[in-house]
């Protein structure tokens, strides 16, 4: 059976995502979610809003110096990666092949914000051996 | 020796090099991640050749990235 991951974060982290993908316009936004695993859900605690090196409208990266610095910060905090998010300026909350491609880690959670949809959707996905699963996403008002 | 790996302290033999730590952390998809070796981005083709001393701290971070194409 299947187990069902579900990704718990504040209204104020959904809206600060939601500002930094506006900001990042016309370019895709990312950045990295962190907090704590409870059972099957993941409470994120932190939102690392982060550059896109690539400054572009189709595609975005980490850049593993602020990747680097946010583990670090992570660690001092107590909490513990979750995932990472980015932005679809034009195109649904889906994840594209590139991004299928290039989920490396079993274990994250890979969010995906449209800016195509108003209020902007968000979703939250798991990807292993290509196989990609949606997760739940709850915003809840702290 | 001590390393710092991740954040957790551990004892390692001596002449580890980041290929073999690479090895023995059981490192998932280990071509598709990036080492640092006291904040200092290490090549990806050096790892075979690049030793590690006491007191190393070494952040294995996955690469990240992604597109809407």
């Amino acid at each position: 059976m299947q187990i069902m991951i579900t990704v718990r974060m504040k209204q104020t982290d959904y809206e600060a995502i939601v500002a930094h993908a506006r900001k990042g316009l016309p370019n895709e936004a990312c950045g990295l979610i962190a907090g704590k695993n409870d059972g099957d859900v993941k409470i994120v605690e932190k939102v690392y809003l982060l550059s896109n090196p690539d400054s572009s409208p189709e595609h975005f990266s980490i850049d593993p110096r602020e990747q680097l610095t946010a583990v670090k910060d992570m660690r001092a905090n107590g909490i513990v990666p979750l995932g990472n998010f980015h932005s679809h300026p034009a195109t649904p909350a889906r994840l594209s092949e590139e991004d299928i491609r290039l989920a490396y880690d079993s274990k994250a959670s890979y969010l995906i914000l449209t800016l195509a949809d108003d209020p902007p959707a968000l979703k939250a996905f798991g990807v292993a051996g290509g196989e990609v699963s949606e997760q739940g996403l709850e915003v809840v008002v702290s | 020796m001590k390393l710092t790996v991740t954040g957790n302290v551990k004892e390692y033999a001596d002449g580890l090099t980041v290929a073999k730590l690479i090895e023995l952390e059981k490192v998932e998809t280990p071509m598709y991640v990036t080492v640092s070796v006291n904040d200092e981005f290490i090549a990806s083709g050096t790892f075979e050749e690049t030793v590690l001393k006491e007191g190393d701290s070494i952040e294995f971070l996955y690469f990240m990235g992604g597109g809407q194409r």
